[in-house]
């Protein structure tokens, strides 16, 4: 009798044990709502608000205003500086993480973490500050710049301390995002290759590479936002030349201080649109992590 | 021939089969000198040319001492506002099911991505008294732009995704058998997440609360555009170097960078310290 009546009942007592369960590690109804409506409200009120309020100041008057806007001169001089600046320090900042990567993930040896701690070291450092130190370096009263003045050299308020600056800033992302991915995949797929005769180069595009592929295009999407975005830094060094050292922060800043705030809010809506496109790649991105660890 | 070749390794390079130690530390070390490490050291050079009294006397002048008051004791509000409802989203992020979660939970991250100029005139424009928020609160008196307060808004905005994105995930490990012993032994749900969970979380809130903290400290972009700058009311520390570099004051600007830099510095060893904690208690 109990032994016919057992796997009919299992289920249900089963299904009742696992419902004490998740019912003991869960609050009341009214609670859950509670918490719910105030995490969407916090995140309503302090991110979607603004993050909306860009596109609608953006096309506050139309069109035509937002689309005039983007094809001042001005504008695009900025925009192709920024595109420029973008584009260096990513390549810059993606070699060296790779390597970086590859020196920290695939050896042994003493002090690694206070590497690590040293690349990451720019995060931490205010935006201003990493601006400041390129002009006690380069500028006109800085270290060299006596030195690059008989030289006819000019860093400071021109396109190289922009570069220097954004490299800076833009320097742990890569590195970053390559160290605990390639840490976890550990040596031995390297290791495995080298031994059977593969150079250190086609191991590494052959065997590591694709190992590590969504996480560099992560790196590099981040890289690119904060290279694209970068104001603190490169306020600090560029000068503010119009049509010459203005990046789009710098030349949003700009058409603020003048009033023209639709102007400001078509370039403004152009990085938020980067910045949202960075995002649902980043989701993207790591679905397929996930999927491919699975 | 092999006897020979081995003490001609170098000493630091381990046994292992894999190439490149040798070459790729070299770059790795040359690179962060030359971009991170000199740049860095160049401030502290700078400052090495003030007396002791001049760079005491320069930082405890009142605009920078106020500056610099104003840029710390705001980063810790907003750090702590942070640690409570970043907390709080992470928790109903992980444990709720509610619609569109997977949207909310991916704006999380707005903060990280959205250039901070461009974050800056968004949140003036919403918080000033012609604004959709500033104008509602004009009703009952309340200014935020162009006063403290929404330097302390701009701050909360940029330090949220980091209180958010380490509870995360260690809510989404943590064992459901320990909330379950908790409430098999008599705890209520109350005495359970007080008790049991609260703890569990600490390390990872710190930790999220000290990046906040040290991000807040430094924020430049999305500040100055709401906060009025007013020097001795609403400007921040990051914004008196830039004005003191205008002025060609560099001796000013260099020693309230030092002073932020040093700061930073400590942030950075409390975070290590306080990560390896977290880990410890995973």
């Amino acid at each position: 009798m109990a032994d016919i009546a057992a796997p009919i009942a299992m289920p249900t007592s089963r299904q009742h044990v696992e419902d004490r369960r998740a019912s003991v590690r869960t609050e009341p109804l009214g609670v859950r709502i509670a918490i719910i409506g105030i995490a969407i409200g916090f995140l309503g009120l302090f991110i979607v608000l603004p993050l909306v309020t860009v596109f609608i100041q953006a096309f506050s008057k139309g069109a035509t205003a937002y689309f005039s806007a983007l094809s001042d001169p001005d504008a695009i001089s900025a925009i192709r500086l920024t595109l420029l600046i973008a584009a260096i320090s990513v390549a810059v900042n993606l070699v060296f993480g790779v390597i970086a990567a590859w020196a920290i993930t695939k050896f042994e040896f003493p002090g690694k973490t206070f590497l690590i701690t040293l690349i990451d070291l720019p995060f931490s450092v205010s935006p201003v500050v990493s601006g400041l130190v390129f002009v006690l370096l380069f500028g006109a009263q800085g270290i060299f710049g006596s030195w690059l003045m008989e030289n006819d050299w000019k860093i400071i308020f021109a396109v190289p301390g922009i570069v220097l600056a954004t490299v800076f800033v833009t320097f742990p992302f890569v590195a970053r995002e390559l160290i605990p991915l390639m840490q976890e995949q550990g040596t031995s797929e390297e290791e495995a290759a080298v031994s059977l005769g593969a150079s250190g180069l086609s191991t590494f595009m052959r065997v590591t590479l694709p190992n590590i592929k969504w996480g560099l295009i992560y790196g590099v999407l981040l890289c690119n936002a904060r290279a694209m975005g970068e104001f603190g830094a490169v306020s600090v060094v560029s000068g503010h030349i119009r049509g010459e050292t203005n990046t789009m922060p710098l030349h949003i800043e700009i058409l603020y201080n003048e009033y023209q705030f639709v102007a400001a809010f078509a370039v403004a809506s152009l990085l938020a649109f980067l910045a949202i496109v960075t995002l649902i790649v980043k989701t993207v991105v790591e679905a397929r992590m996930a999927k491919e660890t699975e | 021939m092999v006897i020979n070749l081995a003490p001609a390794r170098p000493l630091m390079r381990s046994r292992s089969v894999i190439p490149g130690f040798g070459l790729t530390m070299g770059l790795t070390l040359t690179w962060l000198s030359l971009i991170v490490l000199i740049p860095l050291a160049a401030l502290f050079v700078k400052t090495a040319e003030l007396t002791p009294a001049q760079f005491w006397a320069l930082i405890t002048g009142s605009r920078t001492l106020h500056a610099l008051q104003l840029s710390f004791g705001l980063a810790l509000v907003a750090a702590a506002i942070n640690l409570v409802f970043g907390s709080l989203i992470a928790w109903a992020l992980v444990r709720y099911k509610f619609p569109l979660r997977g949207l909310f939970d991916a704006i999380v991250d707005i903060p990280f991505a959205l250039p901070t100029a461009v974050a800056g005139i968004a949140l003036t424009a919403l918080y000033a008294e012609n604004g959709l928020i500033g104008s509602f609160l004009a009703n009952f008196g309340i200014k935020v732009a162009f006063t403290p307060l929404g330097i302390l808004v701009a701050l909360v905005f940029i330090g949220l995704p980091f209180v958010v994105r380490t509870v995360q995930p260690v809510l989404i490990d943590m064992e459901p058998e320990l909330e379950e012993a908790a409430a098999s032994l008599g705890a209520n749900r109350w005495q359970t997440i007080t008790q049991v969970i609260m703890p569990a979380l600490m390390p990872a809130a710190l930790t999220g609360f000290a990046l906040a903290f040290a991000r807040a400290v430094g924020e430049y972009g999305s500040v100055i555009f709401i906060a009025g700058n007013l020097p001795g009311v609403s400007e921040i520390a990051p914004l008196l170097i830039v004005i003191r570099l205008e002025e060609y004051r560099i001796a000013d600007a260099t020693a309230i960078a030092v002073v932020m830099l040093v700061a930073s510095f400590i942030m950075l060893l409390v975070i290590n310290w306080l990560q390896r904690w977290s880990e410890k208690r995973r």
